[in-house]
């Protein structure tokens, strides 16, 4: 009786009702050819989210074929729910990373929470165990109740749905911007553990295998999300509120464990998430790749409403449902697996050799169409590209800001949100779950010790936009080094990347050219520091009226520490420590944080990355980990003297330093090359000068809590009690959150 | 000495727990599913912590009527150590082993931190290997953990000397700052910090060890005695 309500297919096609889903012109005539015939409404409404950017790609794919997805320890790239490495002993790592900044703009908490969900799905979907989450975010400045009320509802969905799951948050990052005011980024990235004989695939083999849904059943939310994450917001965005999934994180609790269960049942031939565009990209996805069809009967499928429309079930994008294969014959046992946790298992169709997805409803065909159009043929499109006149404007300039007060401008900048402490955002987190955190939130990366091995993986998720804001290729450069500098600095080898892409409109020229720059920027630092990318994610139409975010291109890096005792942290350890600097200073502050305090915006020229140096320095740092150091912590916002500042907080310990370069502005709060900031004792200086070329003494750790920073002339230009910044550092984010406009 | 873990759906802290036991103090551990309803053979009970069934109506209000709980109110009453940490002492709470009830945080945020306590009590099958009055780190993670109770029962506690642990500063609001009771009898156990989260230095603390030691000791003591 709902079927009544739908538009015929010839209607459609005269009122040009397609627009509506987001479909093209020409892309409904290319759907017409396919099937030689107009599509029905249903099928309509499979194309529109198979064709989405959000699951096509159509936009990116040109580019995303330039990254290195290739490896020695590359079990799986891009393609399948996640990808994964190999860290020897028959283990390995899965991992991946997933926006949900659509869905958190408009509501928050469940948007958040979703995105958790989601990513956790994709991975336990490759049979691993998921056993860590980070996440990204991204804010416009705090102060305007709208920010406030987005940065606390999206901490508290994270927090709502990661605790209930039980898989720690350990890590992530958080920076505030202009940019992001009505567009949040909301990525959020999960780590699982796998021993290489479990890994899984989604494909939906041999014909006449019955096809399992198990989950949560099927309602009206979500419809069109993937839709709805492919176009840009505007005013009529909280319209699309319906758009927005709602999360059941113990139902989620049940799945993991349940599909854990499954996926050591040899009978299992292949399982999927049933994510965005749920059932209709599951089945479609899963037949394709394993060149076959899947017929479903939809009345079978388990729903949570009356009258839903096979539209409606197959666009729905409910959460917490996965879709299993599974040998024919083997059912009862799945069935069973399943009751155990409390959950259903329904079989609602069977693999078949016709390479099509059939639907039946109510005793009629509602939709028939092939799996590989759906899921392979949409269009792929490689959008014009125009250079912005600020780039080179931005050549041009020549900045450098003027300081008269050193310790002022040092104790503004770890005020500044961006850089101020997350405590307050991670405290929410439970990071401790299943205890094999050994580094929790707050330094460089988090490290997890691999139970029962004396192996461990680092991790963490980086991006400063600002750089790829002034010059998209080198800022590609800095956040694929600066991910990786940080798995260094805490004593892991960074072992490959998911990344998660998040631009304006493709339809822009300026913003492709920005999505073209920086991808080859990313690719090149990814191939020379011998990181591959082994999945990701594409979000593109962020912006609202008032313009795109800046290109923002989140790097999701997994680093393996060989033995426990190289887990390294960025705080200093004991006084009488050698403070050394290992890399460049550089005059450069276009970008800086230092720049945003003073001027409002930023500008300038971005100094080229040089990728073999990068590479060089953090061979370096992992040899002075081996050799034996107290700490380590990569310079980044706010320059050496935030970085210096940083790894006296939560000690008592105090420092003393000459700065490694004349050019004390630069040595203090420049954000160009920078480098490391290691700690060691007095006894291990002949050790690591033979082991560590390039590694500049420039001070010590002393017993007092003061922060006393000499220029190369010997005058003190920073003396200050390292509690009073600490204290400013640490309540700047609540004092921000308090003084609500 | 054997262990077991109650698990129920949504129970997270299960595997901290299990490993607390085997590797944390080098004893037996099992898991026992919430619709079994027998603890034959088991020396001590675990209820950790997590969401058992979401957290839905209120923590522990489902989880308290699971068949597996009528045994371990009869194994309570035998007066054998019943430990219930974080979800596990609002299950207590809401099972009536324990007095009181469970409010949100003070702030209304979820707090996950390591936080000091006092041990208000080192004369208890579960602080021994503590001294009265010292100050030990354990890991809180929480939303749910601001303990009420009334003043009768407060002075009650206080007089039976059944508080044995306080948060030095007190981040949820509870009544008394207090942390950890036990029932009358003293053997069962409900507190909101993670004892089992602080048993290797590698993470932090091993502060918490000593809990499941002493619960060791006094069982070989009572073992001893009776055979």
């Amino acid at each position: 009786m709902q079927l009544l309500h739908e538009p015929s297919a010839e209607k459609i096609q005269e009122d040009k009702l397609y627009h509506d889903m987001g479909v093209k012109d020409d892309e409904f005539v290319s759907i017409t050819d396919i099937l030689g015939r107009l599509p029905n409404y249903t099928e309509l409404g499979l194309f529109s989210v198979m064709w989405s950017e959000h699951c096509s790609y159509k936009n990116s794919k040109v580019l995303l074929r330039k990254f290195p997805v290739e490896g020695p320890r590359v079990l799986q790239g891009p393609g399948e729910g996640a990808g994964v490495i190999d860290i020897d002993d028959e283990q390995a790592v899965v991992f991946k990373i997933e926006s949900h900044n659509h869905p958190s703009a408009v509501e928050p908490y469940e948007g958040a929470a979703t995105g958790v969900g989601g990513i956790i799905r994709d991975v336990f979907s490759m049979g691993a165990r998921p056993v860590a989450l980070l996440n990204s975010l991204r804010f416009g400045e705090l102060g305007s109740g709208r920010v406030n009320y987005l940065f606390e509802g999206v901490t508290a969905g994270i927090s709502g749905y990661g605790n209930c799951v039980g898989i720690p948050t350990v890590g992530g990052e958080v920076q505030f911007d202009p940019c992001y005011e009505g567009n949040p980024l909301v990525n959020a990235m999960c780590v699982g553990l796998i021993d290489h004989a479990d890994i899984q695939k989604g494909q939906a083999k041999g014909i006449g295998n019955p096809v399992l849904y198990v989950g949560a059943s099927t309602g009206r939310d979500g419809i069109h999300g993937a839709t709805f994450a492919s176009e840009e917001l505007s005013e009529d965005s909280e319209s699309k509120r319906p758009a927005v999934q709602v999360g059941d994180p113990f139902m989620e609790k049940l799945l993991i464990e349940a599909c854990l269960e499954a996926v050591r049942h040899p009978k299992l031939v292949g399982i999927q998430d049933m994510g965005a565009a749920g059932l209709t990209s599951s089945s479609a996805e899963m037949a394709s790749k394993a060149g076959s069809g899947i017929t479903m009967n939809l009345d079978l499928v388990p729903q949570r409403e009356q009258h839903m429309t096979p539209y409606e079930m197959m666009l729905s994008e409910s959460q917490e449902r996965m879709l299993l294969v599974v040998e024919k014959g083997s059912e009862q046992e799945f069935y069973d697996i399943f009751a155990r946790w409390g959950l259903h298992a329904v079989n609602v169709g069977e693999v078949t050799d016709d390479k099509r997805l059939t639907l039946l409803h109510e005793g009629k065909t509602a939709a028939d169409v092939p799996v590989d159009a759906l899921a392979e043929e949409a269009p792929v499109y490689h959008q014009p590209s125009q250079e912005p006149e600020r780039f080179a404007r931005f050549q041009q300039m020549n900045y450098r800001p003027e300081v008269t007060d050193y310790a002022a401008v040092l104790e503004s900048l770890l005020q500044q949100p961006t850089i101020a402490s997350k405590e307050w955002v991670y405290d929410q987190y439970d990071y401790m779950v299943r205890t094999n955190t050994v580094v929790q939130p707050g330094s460089d990366s988090a490290v997890l010790r691999l139970r029962g091995t004396d192996k461990a993986l680092a991790m963490t998720t980086d991006c400063n936009s600002r750089f790829l804001y002034l010059d998209p290729y080198e800022g590609g450069k800095r956040a694929v080094v600066e991910a990786a500098r940080n798995i260094a600095a805490s004593g892991g080898e960074p072992l490959g990347v998911t990344d998660c892409l998040n631009y304006g409109s493709p339809e822009n020229p300026e913003i492709f050219w920005e999505l073209e720059r920086s991808t080859d920027g990313l690719s090149e630092a990814c191939r020379e520091l011998e990181a591959p990318v082994v999945g990701g994610n594409v979000s593109l139409y962020n912006e609202t009226a008032k313009g795109a975010v800046y290109p923002t291109p989140v790097i999701g890096m997994v680093g393996l520490i060989h033995h426990l005792d190289h887990i390294t942290t960025q705080h200093v350890k004991q006084a009488g420590d050698d403070v050394y600097f290992l890399g460049r200073i550089t005059p450069d502050f276009a970008g800086s944080e230092l720049q945003k305090l003073q001027e409002g915006s930023i500008f300038g020229p971005v100094r080229e990355v040089d990728l073999q140096q990068e590479k060089a320095w953090i061979a370096g740092v992992l040899e002075a980990v081996r050799t034996g150091i107290s700490s380590a912590h990569d310079i980044s916002e706010g320059g050496t003297a935030c970085a210096l500042a940083e790894k006296l907080f939560g000690t008592t310990l105090g420092m003393e330093i000459d700065l490694p370069h004349d050019d004390t502005l630069a040595a203090l709060f420049a954000e160009g090359t920078n480098g490391y900031l290691l700690t060691a004792p007095a006894s291990q200086r002949e050790a690591l000068a033979a082991a560590v070329p390039g590694l500049e003494r420039i001070g010590q750790v002393t017993d007092e809590n003061r922060l006393i920073i000499r220029s190369s002339s010997g005058e003190n230009v920073i003396n200050t009690e390292a509690a009073q910044l600490e204290d400013s550092w640490r309540g700047a984010i609540a004092c921000a959150l308090k003084s609500k406009v | 000495m054997k262990f077991a873990v109650i698990l129920f759906p949504g129970s997270n802290c299960d595997v901290d727990m299990y490993h607390a036991v085997i590797d944390g103090i080098g004893e037996e551990a099992v898991y026992v599913r919430h619709d079994e309803t027998s603890l034959e053979g088991m020396d001590a009970v675990l209820l950790p912590g997590g969401f058992s069934y979401g957290d839905y109506l209120r923590g522990g209000a489902i989880a308290h009527l699971a068949p597996i709980m009528s045994e371990v109110q009869r194994f309570a009453e035998e007066g054998k150590p019943v430990l219930g940490v974080c979800n596990g002492f609002q299950i207590l709470l809401e099972s009536r082993l324990l007095p009181g009830a469970m409010r949100r945080n003070e702030g209304l945020h979820f707090i996950c931190r390591t936080v000091t306590l006092k041990v208000e009590e080192a004369d208890t099958m579960f602080t021994t290997g503590y001294d009265k009055g010292e100050h030990i780190r354990i890991p809180v993670a929480h939303g749910e953990g601001s303990y009420y109770c009334s003043e009768d029962q407060l002075e009650e506690l206080q007089e039976e000397n059944r508080i044995l642990f306080t948060y030095d500063d007190n981040i949820n609001g509870s009544v008394g700052s207090i942390a950890g009771i036990t029932n009358e009898q003293g053997n069962v156990l409900g507190m909101m910090p993670h004892p089992e989260r602080a048993v290797e230095k590698l993470l932090g603390s091993d502060d918490g060890l000593r809990l499941f030691t002493s619960i060791v000791k006094q069982w070989r003591e009572n073992h001893a005695a009776t055979t």
